[in-house]
This record gives structure tokens, C-alpha cells and sequence, in this order.
């Protein structure tokens, strides 16, 4: 893969600038359900929100707050949780970086990583409380492996947002 | 990273209540999902429109990567079937033999068995298959237990109708698309089904246990009847399944109940059948005796 230039004098479209990551978050959370795996118990990590929660630990400003909600709807309907449950957690979980955002000065890839691990946690265990609403049984020792791979996952997620921005700044 | 910088207004206004608009908004909407999920939770299948919209965005992505991970899947079989060609053959030809006689005693069976039931008056249709599907994805995210066909409501499929496998019994359909649909696979906790042995006539209950496996609850109170090794199959009882689908096979016991694992493996089944639900099976005539029709269905099988 070449490495993207910037050309002199020339700025991204406001399309490419805008769009890059809401397509990534969105692909992400699409990406299960395109997947020909006919899984027996939850075993991939909610890659849409360790991709959110990746792109707004890099560039806080990116995003409006509220930008949760809509993510969050696209990914409920793509996951198969009850509608509304991903739109709750995902807010909620952008307001607690806002509010981690305005006591921590400065993040450390550590502070990033836990801030993941704490915000995938949960929102699985808020999936799975909503599911146990609706009358389901499942236990919760299902959902622990579901947090290690988010846990290891993450740095990778972190690599392919920070190779996904360089493109998008590059004109 | 440094600290935030806009989401710290300081003293102008302006930015000051846009700033405080963007919090109201947020909370607003994590307020509006939660009402959603409490909708959602009073209609299981509502907003399904939406999902099966969604679906139809992703389910020929997951088409097409199946089918290629089939072709894969399988190369490894090819060869061996090759390299031992002589043998297999000399095998399936006496296997053809044994084969022919019995389908022939089947056939005279099937006969006599329509030729009962027209005594019966119970014209049941033969042919109960809407439709034929490969399972195409599922899932794989949360913890409710669903999977995707690539069949919808264009070859017939409707919300309700059970879904096999040539195995047993795979689940049934939630959720209808135009060109896909969702089903709640029998490992769902929300899928309850009831059971009896094969053997013999000991009936229970099937629910899931979102863990690949189902819980097989007996209806008898006492000893644990089961015993590792034991199939159980459908009953027809309240509909939906036809009676004599197998469902699973008992691996383990525990207090008061047993452990079964499905004989169709979502993950491994080829094909999938999409079924008429079982009462509406039952012409109209027979329909205003609705409790005693599965009964004396069961008596002519």
C-alpha cells in the first residue's frame, strides 16, 4: 500500500472529511451480519462501538454529541438487539467520556484502552439486561469472553481508525 | 491528547448554549431509546420493517460470502471421495439394494397412511414446504440467538412458520423481509418447544439455553427420566411444529432435568425448509374441533 501524499494547497472534500467515519462505524457495525458465521453463542465483540468509541477517543470534537443516537439506532437494527438499546447504552457511554474527558487532562493510550474495555462491558451487559427484559435466560458467564476479545480487539480497532484518518486528511 | 477546547465555551455565550443544547439533545434521545426498548419489549416483532429493510441491505454481502465459504469448506471432502471412489462405490451399491427394498415398504406405507387419513377426513396436505434456504448469517454480536436465511415473504414465508432442517428441527421465523428472514433458532431461551422422547411416550419441554445447547425439562415431576443418548422429537402439541421432528439428543443430566444438543447444528446444516405452521394445516371442516385434531393425528401415525 502506498503512502498517501498531501498535495500542496488542497483540502479534503467536507464529504470525505465528514464521511470517513461515520462509513467506518457503520461498516463496522454492519460487519457481523455480512459474516457467514451462524454463531451458537455471542462470539464477536460489538465491533460498531469499539469503532465509535475509537474515533471519538481520537478526535473529540468530530463528532456532535447526539451523534450517538443515530449510530446507535443503525446498529440495533443490523445486531438484532431490541430497538432502542444501542441508542440508550451509546449515548450514555458518550456522555461518560465527555464527562471523563473534562476530569482527565491527559489520555494515555492506557486510559483509551480502559475506557473501551469499561464502555464495551457495558454496553453487553446493558444488552443483555434489556434481553433478560424481554424474557430471555441467558447467563451472564456468556457475555465474559464477548468483553476479552473487545478488550484484545481494541488496539487493533484503534490502528485501522488512525490508518483510516491519515487517508481521510490527506487531499 | 489535549484537553477539549470547544466543549469548554468559557465566556461565550453563544458556544455556552450550543454547548448545553448538545447534553439536552443526547440525553433526549438515550431517553427515546429507552422508550423504544420498552416498546419493542410489548411487540417482540415490531420495527421489524426496519430490521428487514436493514437486512436486505446486508443479507447478498452474506450470500455471496457463504456461498465461497462453502466452496472452501468442503474441497477437503472432494478429495478424499476421490481417492477412495472404488471402495465408496462397491459400498453405495449394496446400500442402493438394501435401500430400494425399503423405500418401497415406505411407499406402501406412506399409502396406507393417506388412505387412514381420508377416513379420517383429515385431508392434511402432503407437501408442507414453502420454501428452501441456506442459512446465511446470524447474530453473532449479542445475546439473543438468531440466524438469517436468504428466503422472505416473495416465496411465501411468513412470521410463525417453523423452519427444519433434514436433520430436525432448526427453529422458527421472527422476522420477514422481502428477500431474507430472521429466525429464532431453537438454542434461544425464548424458544420454547414441547417434546417426548422417541421411544416411548415421556413428554417435555425444550427451551434454549443461548448457549448452543436446550434444556429438556421433563413434564412428570420425580426421578429424571432421560438418559444421555435419548432423542427427542417434536409433539405437535399447540401448533406450529409438525409432531415427529427430531429435535435433540440428551448428553447430559442434571437435577431434575436433562442437557440435549440439536441434531440439526445451525452451523452445519446445508439446507434449511421452510414449513407451513402445523394447525393451518387442518382444513376447514375439521378446524371447529381444533383440540381433538393434533390428538387423533397422532393416533394414525
Amino acid at each position: 500500500m502506498s503512502q498517501p501524499v498531501p498535495r500542496l494547497g488542497s483540502t479534503p472534500s467536507p464529504w470525505r472529511m465528514d464521511g470517513t467515519p461515520i462509513v467506518t462505524v457503520l461498516l463496522a457495525s454492519a460487519l457481523p451480519t455480512m459474516l457467514p458465521l451462524i454463531a451458537q453463542a455471542p462470539t464477536l465483540p460489538p465491533l460498531g462501538l469499539l469503532m465509535f468509541v475509537g474515533w471519538r477517543l481520537l478526535h473529540h470534537e468530530l463528532w456532535p454529541l447526539w451523534i450517538a443516537a443515530p449510530l446507535g439506532a443503525f446498529d440495533d437494527l443490523m445486531s438484532g438487539n431490541p430497538l432502542g438499546t444501542a441508542i440508550f447504552l451509546w449515548c450514555a457511554i458518550n456522555l461518560a467520556i465527555e464527562l471523563v474527558d473534562t476530569r482527565l487532562y491527559w489520555r494515555d493510550y492506557w486510559h483509551d484502552w480502559l475506557i473501551a474495555l469499561t464502555a464495551s462491558a457495558f454496553f453487553l451487559f446493558g444488552g443483555l439486561g434489556f434481553v433478560h427484559h424481554f424474557g430471555s435466560g441467558a447467563p451472564v458467564s456468556l457475555i465474559l469472553p464477548q468483553i476479552l476479545w473487545s478488550a484484545l480487539l481494541y488496539p487493533l480497532i484503534v490502528r485501522v481508525v488512525a490508518r483510516t484518518d491519515r487517508w481521510r486528511m490527506m487531499a | 491528547m489535549a484537553r477539549p477546547s470547544s466543549r469548554r465555551p468559557g465566556v461565550n455565550r453563544r458556544a455556552q448554549y450550543g454547548l448545553f443544547a448538545s447534553y439536552v439533545i443526547t440525553i433526549a434521545c438515550a431517553i427515546a431509546g429507552l422508550l423504544l426498548v420498552l416498546v419493542s419489549v410489548a411487540d417482540p416483532a415490531g420495527f421489524s420493517v426496519l430490521r428487514a429493510g436493514a437486512a436486505t441491505l446486508t443479507s447478498p454481502v452474506a450470500s455471496a460470502l457463504k456461498s465461497m465459504v462453502r466452496s472452501f469448506g468442503t474441497i477437503d471432502e472432494q478429495i478424499i471421495a476421490y481417492i477412495d471412489a472404488g471402495s465408496q462405490n462397491a459400498a453405495l451399491r449394496r446400500q442402493v439394494e438394501a435401500n430400494r427394498v425399503k423405500l418401497i415398504e415406505a411407499e406402501a406405507v406412506a399409502q396406507e397412511n393417506s388412505r387412514l387419513k381420508k377416513l379420517l377426513q383429515l385431508t392434511q396436505e402432503t407437501d408442507n414446504k414453502v420454501a428452501t434456504a441456506r442459512m446465511i448469517s446470524s447474530s453473532s454480536t449479542i445475546s439473543r440467538r438468531l440466524a438469517r436465511i436468504n428466503t422472505g415473504s416473495v416465496a411465501g414465508v411468513l412470521a410463525g412458520m417453523p423452519v427444519r432442517a433434514p436433520e430436525g428441527l432448526v427453529g422458527r421465523v421472527l422476522i420477514v423481509g422481502p428477500r431474507s428472514a430472521d429466525i429464532l433458532l431453537l438454542t434461544d431461551s425464548q424458544n420454547i418447544v414441547p417434546v417426548r422422547r422417541a421411544r416411548d411416550n415421556i413428554g417435555a419441554i425444550s427451551t434454549g439455553r443461548d448457549d448452543g445447547t436446550v434444556e429438556i425439562r421433563p413434564l412428570s415431576a420425580g426421578a429424571n427420566p432421560f438418559r444421555p443418548g435419548d432423542i427427542v422429537v417434536t409433539t405437535g402439541t399447540g401448533g406450529i411444529y409438525r409432531p415427529n421432528i427430531p429435535v435433540a439428543i440428551i448428553v447430559a443430566l442434571r437435577d431434575g432435568y436433562a442437557i440435549g444438543v440439536p441434531l440439526a447444528n445451525p452451523a452445519r446444516v446445508e439446507l434449511v425448509m421452510v414449513e407451513r405452521a402445523y394447525d393451518a394445516n387442518i382444513p376447514a371442516p375439521v378446524v371447529q374441533s381444533k383440540t381433538e385434531a393434533p390428538a387423533s393425528e397422532a393416533a394414525v401415525q
